[in-house]
């Protein structure tokens, strides 16, 4: 229980998505004007983090490990499939965020009104891909714990940019130099708030 | 195809290749690509060898969309580049780990995620859908360029500040700076000095430009 905890918190905060390793940038800088988007697109992170690294954990453990394969029959002990795991995780982010957006759409109409349009957008958004590979490395010992670690990862993106939405909302009113408005100073604020993210490092429970 | 009006390297060709290291910069204009573009620019070596890559695969991507633009259907489009995108991945992905194998560690996860690389998308969709292949390659070249810049820029200042070295070699420490009391600064090896780092470049971009100032 201690274990998963440690992999949630350090997953938010430690290891950031964004402070710590700049993923999913893009739609990062993209959809943080306001914070209603920002809120939507956060969700859509989580979300579909949540279930694409446990759906990649499983794939990594019974396909693509060295030997993973032995569950069929034992000659497969020399294979080694790792090479493939590029453009299987990515086939999987892609057909899952196909999937999500279908279910979603059909359940609930409401969530797929707020959600549905970020939904394409996150096929191709790094975090995502980066959460898979990520928890490929730092291979996780059970479905669970990549669980926890895609939730939490995604939880620390959402924080990220409604935080940063925040800011740019109100930055509007302040005197930035010309040259700077819009994307630079977005960037500095995010150094900024990276490096007050770094005041978590080393916190260990 | 165009080749028969206008030469290879006709004015307006040399402009998609030339387009993309200022005005039309990737990285500080369209804002694409900025993932990777601040994970990997602690020192200098990792940066040039994520450009190169970047490079090949952008070219390569580029020529191959643009050669099966007219066969592709556009519902499962997004499907088809990153099937092209992922397969040129592994293909770098591969040769890295057979000839640099530290830098290639050192990469980890960002030689993958040049597949959900924004800037390789964006280019496939923008411009490699809809133009000729010579165009696209030179589009691809071009852009990888920009980005390759900004990255070895953003790298050369990190590692010279905070290190104290260029491309592993100590400059500082030949040049005899230690001794007249000279310390490198280690913030700039931190995470969040690459996004102040690319800020100012913006920044001095924009002074310069003012075309690219935004409202």
């Amino acid at each position: 229980m201690q274990e998963l905890a440690n992999i949630f918190i350090k997953s938010i905060f430690i290891d950031n998505m964004v402070f710590a390793y700049f993923l999913g940038m893009c739609s990062y800088l993209a959809i943080s004007k306001t914070v209603k988007t920002s809120v939507g697109m956060g969700f859509a992170v989580i979300f579909v983090l949540g279930f694409t690294v446990p759906i990649n954990f499983l794939l990594e453990k019974f396909v693509l490990k060295p030997g993973a394969l032995t569950w069929i029959s034992n000659s497969f002990i020399d294979v080694d499939l790792s090479f493939l795991s590029f453009i299987m995780f990515i086939a999987i982010i892609a057909s899952m965020v196909q999937l999500v957006e279908m279910i979603v759409e059909k359940v609930s109409p409401a969530l797929y009104g707020s959600l549905g349009i970020f939904l394409p957008l996150i096929a191709v958004n790094c975090a995502i891909l980066g959460g898979s590979l990520f928890m490929q490395e730092r291979a996780y010992n059970n479905i669970t714990e990549a669980t926890i670690f895609g939730l939490g990862s995604g939880i620390g993106w959402f924080l990220a940019i409604v935080a940063i939405a925040a800011i740019r909302e109100k930055i509007r009113y302040s005197h930035v130099p010309a040259p700077l408005r819009g994307l630079g100073i977005t960037f500095i604020i995010t150094g900024l708030m990276g490096i007050g993210f770094m005041s978590f490092m080393g916190i260990k429970l | 195809m165009s080749k028969n009006k206008e030469s290879l390297f006709s004015s307006k060709n040399k402009k998609l290749l030339t387009d993309p290291l200022n005005d039309n910069n990737p990285v500080t204009t369209q804002v694409l690509g900025i993932c990777s573009a601040l994970a990997i620019t602690v020192q200098l070596k990792p940066a040039v060898v994520m450009a190169i890559s970047v490079l090949v695969v952008m070219s390569i991507a580029n020529v191959v969309v643009s050669l099966m633009r007219s066969f592709i259907p556009s519902r499962i489009r997004i499907i088809v580049q990153l099937v092209v995108i992922a397969t040129l991945v592994i293909l770098v992905d591969q040769v890295l780990k057979a000839f640099v194998y530290d830098v290639s560690k050192e990469l980890s996860v960002f030689v993958g995620l040049i597949i959900t690389n924004c800037i390789i998308m964006g280019r496939l969709e923008a411009f490699a859908l809809g133009n000729g292949v010579w165009k696209s390659f030179l589009d691809g070249l071009g852009n990888a360029f920009g980005y390759g810049w900004i990255l070895i820029a953003v790298a050369f200042f990190r590692e010279l500040l905070g290190a104290g070295t260029l491309y592993g070699y100590p400059v500082i420490e030949k040049l005899g700076l230690y001794e007249i009391g000279y310390e490198n600064n280690g913030m700039m090896i931190l995470p969040p000095m690459a996004l102040v780092t690319v800020g100012i470049i913006i920044w001095i971009q924009r002074a310069r430009n003012r075309n690219l100032i935004e409202s």
